[in-house]
């Protein structure tokens, strides 16, 4: 088991690694980097990544630059994670050869694959599948921003109801998405994946100790974090991580984890509750809901965030 | 460590389990690997040969070919010997990673044991995955029979892993013929195979810390091209010379040996059947007949090579021909065969071209017999006297029902 990184404050942690250049194409504001980094800094380990075609991948890998510091592989959409397990299991291979290249000796690389919600909840999920039900040593880390940013903002499985996508565009008689969000994280862990959380990059203490929870795991690890995108939920880009504390102290993307498939843990409870209604007033990608004849839908959804946040309490009393 | 099996001079193998050893003696660091018929014995050996501790890689049965192709990719950037084995739809469903493999300079080696494309659903072989594969950018290798499919798998690796190349190789069989017929085959040892083959040179490789590698970037209109022409074009252009050079390497420890374009009594030959696969022996056995009996100089020219495509050695087997028939068995689709365009484009350098019509035939498995490759040669002798086409440039043969021919 490698050494667990020792973090004092959020100065120190965010400054703590470059092993993700600042120099990338990212949008600024994009979440997207914000909780990279904040995996990154997470650990000491070497780290061999990978990544699904999307935001992340290419803004950070255009040729003849990169942004990793760090060996990182993108092959296609739906694939980062069979990629990273490709690797994963050469390591092992390897390893029990004792053949590893000797820039290996005395240290464990980590395996991470990175997916947008889309190539994570859509086409990259029977890869993902595969890979938990094998065990690979791997932590699968989704940044979730409910829509295909990378396309220029069409509905996702992720994309939750009400929300105005490209695919989905409020009009006159339409709402815009009808869907309620795919249950990502219930889904991964009944998989019986060891660990898995859902993770926000405005709560970073939360998030580093997830993270290293995960890599400290042996096999399949999944990270669904939430990835506010200024561009598709349209609010200004020095507004991301107050957009994300919303989220988070509204209760519509709770912070939990759990272990082995049964055991949920909530790892965050805001003080002070803030009604959904502040959240989705502060994105322009819920803009229409504010308009008379959708009004209801803001009561419908704070009713559905608040049944969440109880069934979560129940599942954590319960241990089950 | 794995455990070396111990292998008779001559063993009973069909094709399947000549590629699968073949694989296992190269000590392949990962399989990633999803059945399909006819390949599926392939897997099922390499199963079989970790459950006997003949192997010690790393075997991942994954829940499809695409995550096969993708397990594949990662593995081999990672650094370390990668192969698999596919056929028809799991080919199909490889595709897109296919491209990614190539692209990235990744020296996979994958079994292909040809078989029809559905619809209609078949299981049987014939050349549609091999034809499909032809732009992926990947060395492409046809054996004409168990045997061959055992040594073109082991030197596969050889070429497609030596670091000017670095591209990834896939060794072609006939599905069910060569896969399902056991035949006698001379195995190289344990030790002679990988003493053949070599250590796996590691290149970029994802593992070695030290120095971190970047795969599968972005490149639009400023560099796109660039990589694509030069990095990957120019650079088959180089396999000749290196599958020369293994194929040599190959005769000298084995006495066995192997061309670019293998040529059949085409010293003299007048008329000539160019084919793949498992027809290649068929049309050789006819060609001898044929000379034997009537007479008629008969050859039969085979490329060895697909992909990089021969132009000069195949230009040179056939400049003295007067009449060919290219054979090819794949649907054609409102056009010529794929064989016969690639033998047509480079016949009309030549000087002397000969007159050149297309077969297709044995789609879906349907028998490809001694009678039939007579009556080609048969139309070719008329049409090397009339110095012209006699017949249709395109027809169908064995097909039941109205006969149908082209142009
Ligand atoms: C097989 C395939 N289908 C479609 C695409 C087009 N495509 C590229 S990225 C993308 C959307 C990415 O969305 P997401 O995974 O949510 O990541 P984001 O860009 O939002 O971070 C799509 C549809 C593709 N590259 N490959
Ligand atoms: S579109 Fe959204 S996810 Fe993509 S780079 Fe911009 S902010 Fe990030």
């Amino acid at each position: 088991m490698s050494e667990i990184k020792k973090i004092k404050n959020l100065k120190e942690f965010s400054t703590s690694a470059d092993r993700f250049e600042g120099a990338n194409l990212l949008c600024p504001g994009c979440a997207h980097s914000i909780i990279v980094r904040e995996i990154l800094n997470a650990t000491h380990d070497p780290l061999i990544l990978g990544s699904a075609t999307g935001c992340l991948e290419v803004c950070t890998a255009v040729y003849p630059y990169t942004s990793w510091d760090n060996s990182w592989i993108h092959i296609g959409f739906e694939n980062a994670s069979t990629a990273v397990a490709g690797a994963e299991a050469m390591y092992k291979a390897r390893k029990r050869k004792g053949k590893l290249p000797a820039s290996c000796e005395g240290k464990t690389p980590k395996f991470v694959a990175f997916g947008g919600d889309g190539a994570t909840y859509d086409i990259g999920f029977q890869w993902i599948s595969g890979c938990f039900e094998r065990g690979h040593d791997m932590m699968y880390v989704c940044l979730d921003n409910e829509v295909y940013a990378n396309t220029g903002g069409q509905r996702s499985s992720s994309t939750p109801i009400g929300a105005s996508t490209v695919t989905t565009p409020a009009g006159r008689v339409s709402y815009g998405e009808k869907m309620m969000k795919k249950d990502i994280v219930g889904i991964m862990a009944a998989h019986g994946a060891p660990y898995v959380a859902q993770v926000a990059p405005n709560k970073w203490k939360d998030m580093v100790k997830k993270i290293q929870k995960g890599f400290q795991t042996e096999g399949p690890v999944f990270i669904n974090a939430m990835s506010a995108c200024t561009t598709e939920w349209k609010f200004a880009p020095d507004d991301t991580i107050a957009i994300s504390d919303l989220a988070t102290d509204s209760l519509v993307f709770p912070l939990y984890e759990i272990e082995n498939g049964t055991k949920l843990t909530i790892t965050y409870r805001p003080k002070n509750k803030v009604p959904v209604r502040d959240y989705l007033g502060a994105q322009g990608r819920f803009k229409h809901l504010f308009k008379p004849q959708y009004e209801y839908l803001i009561d419908e959804w704070q009713k559905m965030v608040d049944e969440r946040w109880e069934y979560l309490q129940r599942r954590e009393e319960a241990s089950v | 460590m794995a455990e070396k099996m111990e292998l008779n001079e001559v063993e009973v193998w069909d094709g399947n389990m000549a590629a699968s050893q073949a694989l296992r003696q190269a000590q392949i660091d990962v399989v990633a690997a999803y059945p399909i018929t006819p390949s599926t014995p392939v897997v099922q050996n390499y199963g079989s040969f970790l459950a006997n501790g003949y192997i010690d890689g790393e075997f991942v049965m994954v829940e499809s070919e695409h995550a096969a192709m993708s397990g594949c990719v990662g593995a081999a950037a990672a650094g370390g010997r990668v192969a698999t084995a596919t056929s028809s739809q799991g080919f199909a469903l490889m595709a897109e990673v296919l491209y990614q493999a190539s692209g990235m300079r990744l020296p996979i080696v994958l079994v292909v044991v040809n078989r029809a494309l559905a619809a209609p659903l078949n299981v049987n072989g014939d050349h549609s995955d091999m034809y499909m594969g032809r732009d992926s950018g990947w060395i492409q290798l046809d054996a004409f029979n168990a045997q061959e499919a055992y040594d073109l798998t082991l030197m596969a690796f050889k070429i497609g892993e030596d670091p000017e190349i670095r591209l990834p190789v896939m060794s072609h069989q006939d599905g069910f013929i060569t896969s399902h017929t056991a035949e006698n085959v001379r195995p190289l040892s344990d030790d002679e195979a990988y003493e053949f083959i070599g250590e796996y040179p590691m290149v970029n490789a994802m593992l070695d810390l030290a120095k971190p590698v970047t795969y599968g970037v972005q490149t639009e209109e400023d560099w796109h091209f660039e990589h694509k022409a030069r990095q990957h074009h120019d650079l088959m252009t180089k396999v000749f010379g290196k599958v020369d050079e293994v194929f040599d390497a190959f005769e000298k420890k084995t006495g066995r040996k192997y061309n670019i374009v293998e040529k059949y009594d085409m010293d003299d030959a007048e008329v000539a059947i160019v084919a793949l696969g498992t027809t290649v022996d068929t049309a050789k056995y006819v060609a001898d007949n044929l000379r034997k009996t009537k007479g008629i100089k008969a050859g039969v020219v085979a490329p060895r090579l697909f992909r990089p495509w021969p132009h000069e050695q195949m230009m040179e087997a056939l400049s003295g021909v007067k009449a060919v028939a290219c054979l090819d068995r794949s649907s054609p689709n409102g056009a010529f065969g794929m064989l016969f365009n690639e033998v047509s484009a480079t016949m009309y350098q030549s000087d002397n071209h000969p007159v050149i019509t297309n077969y297709i035939y044995g789609l879906g498995g349907r028998d490809f017999t001694v009678e039939h490759a007579e009556e080609i040669y048969s139309e070719l002798v008329a049409n090397a006297e009339a110095g012209k086409p006699t017949t249709p440039l395109q027809q169908f043969i064995g097909l039941r029902g109205p006969k149908l021919s082209f142009y």
